[in-house]
């Protein structure tokens, strides 16, 4: 069943892309993360302009993230305060990642910025979530010289004016989650990715947020920081294809309900190990782009 | 309804034509014009058409027919990618200020077989006349690399085609020629020329254009995503909210 995407410009299969969106929205059900990661490289592979794929993959983190929000804020599982913070520091990031993507697709270098930064975070954030599992498991051992762990990150307590979380429990400089929450702007205008997979273990490990509160926490970042990045989208490159919005958001909100659904029945860890694992293969698949001889030698851009 | 206003013409202009001493091409096309709509995965577009000789015969040897469908032109900007420290990234350009967004040929014969290469480089026959004006004042080498390059990616996604055979010519008189669009293809005025030659001649010359646009839904995106950037943006917003909270409340109260 073809359908044509009037911003994108072409046909796609419009069953693969619901089906694309619903296996992505059990991801997104099941870990707490947008899922953007997987949904812009997937969109490209396909054949969608790499504008249209990231940001029309934007909208779709939005729909994805709104049923997570809504059961972590009746658990009470969100720190509003903290989300504030954090949400203005992604506005903006959003608003200094859209010059700076300009400026990059004036020199013709935007595609490996995209494709380095995609290899680069994704690598990095699996292979520190394989460890983590790998040692959750069992299946290696923790490393036994264990340093006295501060609950604080060294640089985070030394930063000035503190301002006191009540729900994180926390009393740390209010810069901090501003810093955290300009980068993953950034990154959600750069990649179409949410940035969750980054905010949780930088929330937990950088900040010291205690777990119960950091999902819903991210979410509700995720949640604003899609939405206004969407906008600026919309403002600027034009290029959000409202069609495959719908068709991904189709597949991925239903998705993201039986994704919440598995969370009970599956073991965290292996859930975790199976998280890390797409990871570090998307990040493969993105290295060997890099390195190989790509398809298309020449593209070209419209003046 | 076409095919009944050419014959009709073709009776109209029958005593002038059969006076003259040059053959002439009555051209028509099977659409005027092309609606993308939702459904749209590309289309195939007849182009036929008659040769009216002067006294109503057809010559004794075969004349050729080469049918163009062009599309509106662009000015792009073509960037190579290479490998420097074992990663390939963009590292040359070169501009190209009257591509073609579409261009498809077809033949009764191959072209270098009907015409010298002086005559097709005038009229822009063969994928490699083609008049791209490159600008920048770069070396010829690079030039032609940057060239084949894009004829090569235009080629393979549909938007670029030669069909050296792809013309059928029925009594000398009658030719017909298939050209298939994808449905990457640009919105615009396209052209269809067509050429009649004779003995390495082009003897005979007509053209007609077809609207190839975006209607109903598919034209109110696009136009909204333009024009009212805002509303798009928020109307999308609004949609993935919505989708959210719908799925949310429906799995809620089945549970």
């Amino acid at each position: 069943m073809d359908i044509y995407l009037p911003i994108a410009g072409q046909s796609v299969n419009a069953l693969f892309m619901v089906l694309l969106g619903f296996l992505v929205g059990i991801l997104s059900g099941m870990f707490g993360v947008g899922g953007g990661f997987l949904t812009t490289p997937l969109l490209i592979f396909y054949g969608i302009p790499p504008t249209v794929a990231v940001a029309s993959a934007t909208t779709q983190i939005t729909g994805a993230s709104v049923s997570g929000v809504m059961s972590h804020m009746r658990r009470g599982g969100v720190d509003l305060k903290m989300g504030g913070v954090m949400i203005v520091g992604g506005l903006f990031g959003s608003l200094v990642g859209v010059i700076v993507f300009r400026l990059l697709q004036a020199t013709g270098q935007i595609d490996l910025v995209i494709g380095a930064l995609y290899v680069i975070i994704l690598a990095w954030i699996g292979g520190l979530m394989l460890k983590d599992a790998l040692v959750a498991l069992g299946y290696v051992k923790a490393p036994t010289t264990q340093k006295p762990t501060t609950r604080h990150n060294r640089w985070v307590a030394s930063l000035p004016l503190r301002w006191r979380f009540y729900s994180s429990g926390l009393y740390v400089s209010p810069l901090a989650p501003l810093a955290l929450g300009f980068v993953a702007g950034m990154l959600t205008v750069f990649l179409g990715i949410g940035g969750g997979f980054i905010l949780v273990p930088a929330m937990i490990y950088l900040l010291g947020m205690p777990a119960r509160i950091v999902i819903g926490t991210s979410l509700i970042m995720v949640l604003a920081v899609s939405a206004a990045t969407t906008m600026v989208h919309s403002l600027t490159t034009r290029s959000v294809d409202i069609v495959l919005a719908g068709l991904l958001l189709l597949g991925g909100v239903v998705g993201a309900q039986y994704g919440a659904m598995l969370t009970t029945r599956v073991k965290p860890d292996l859930m975790r190990l199976a998280l890390a694992i797409i990871i570090l293969l998307v990040a493969l698949r993105m290295a060997v782009g890099l390195a190989w001889r790509p398809d298309e030698v020449y593209s070209i851009e419209y003046l | 309804m076409s095919r009944v206003r050419t014959s009709l013409l073709l009776l109209a202009f029958a005593p002038l034509l059969i006076g003259a001493d040059k053959p002439v091409l009555v051209p028509d096309i099977s659409a005027r014009k092309v609606e993308i709509r939702y459904s749209f995965t590309g289309a195939q577009l007849l182009l036929f058409g008659a040769v009216v000789f002067p006294g109503g015969r057809p010559p004794s040897h075969p004349s050729d027919i080469v049918v163009v469908l062009r599309g509106p032109v662009q000015p792009i900007l073509v960037r190579e990618k290479q490998k420097i420290a074992g990663i390939w990234m963009n590292a040359d350009q070169d501009r190209f200020r009257s591509a073609p967004s579409f261009y498809s040929v077809a033949s009764s014969r191959p072209i270098p077989d009907l015409v010298d290469d002086r005559t097709a480089a005038i009229y822009e026959m063969g994928l490699h006349n083609l008049q791209l004006s490159p600008g920048g004042g770069a070396l010829p080498e690079k030039e032609r690399r940057f060239e084949a390059g894009l004829l090569d990616l235009r080629k393979r996604r549909g938007l670029f085609a030669e069909s050296p055979r792809g013309v059928e010519i029925s009594d000398s008189v009658l030719y017909r020629a298939t050209i298939s669009i994808p449905s990457q293809v640009p919105v615009g005025t396209y052209t269809a020329e067509t050429f009649l030659i004779d003995r390495g001649k082009v003897v005979a010359a007509a053209t007609r254009d077809i609207q190839i646009d975006k209607s109903g839904f598919e034209r109110f995106v696009a136009l909204a995503a333009r024009r009212h950037e805002g509303l798009y943006g928020l109307a999308a917003v609004l949609l993935s909210l919505g989708m959210g909270w719908a799925a949310a409340a429906f799995f809620r109260r089945r549970m």
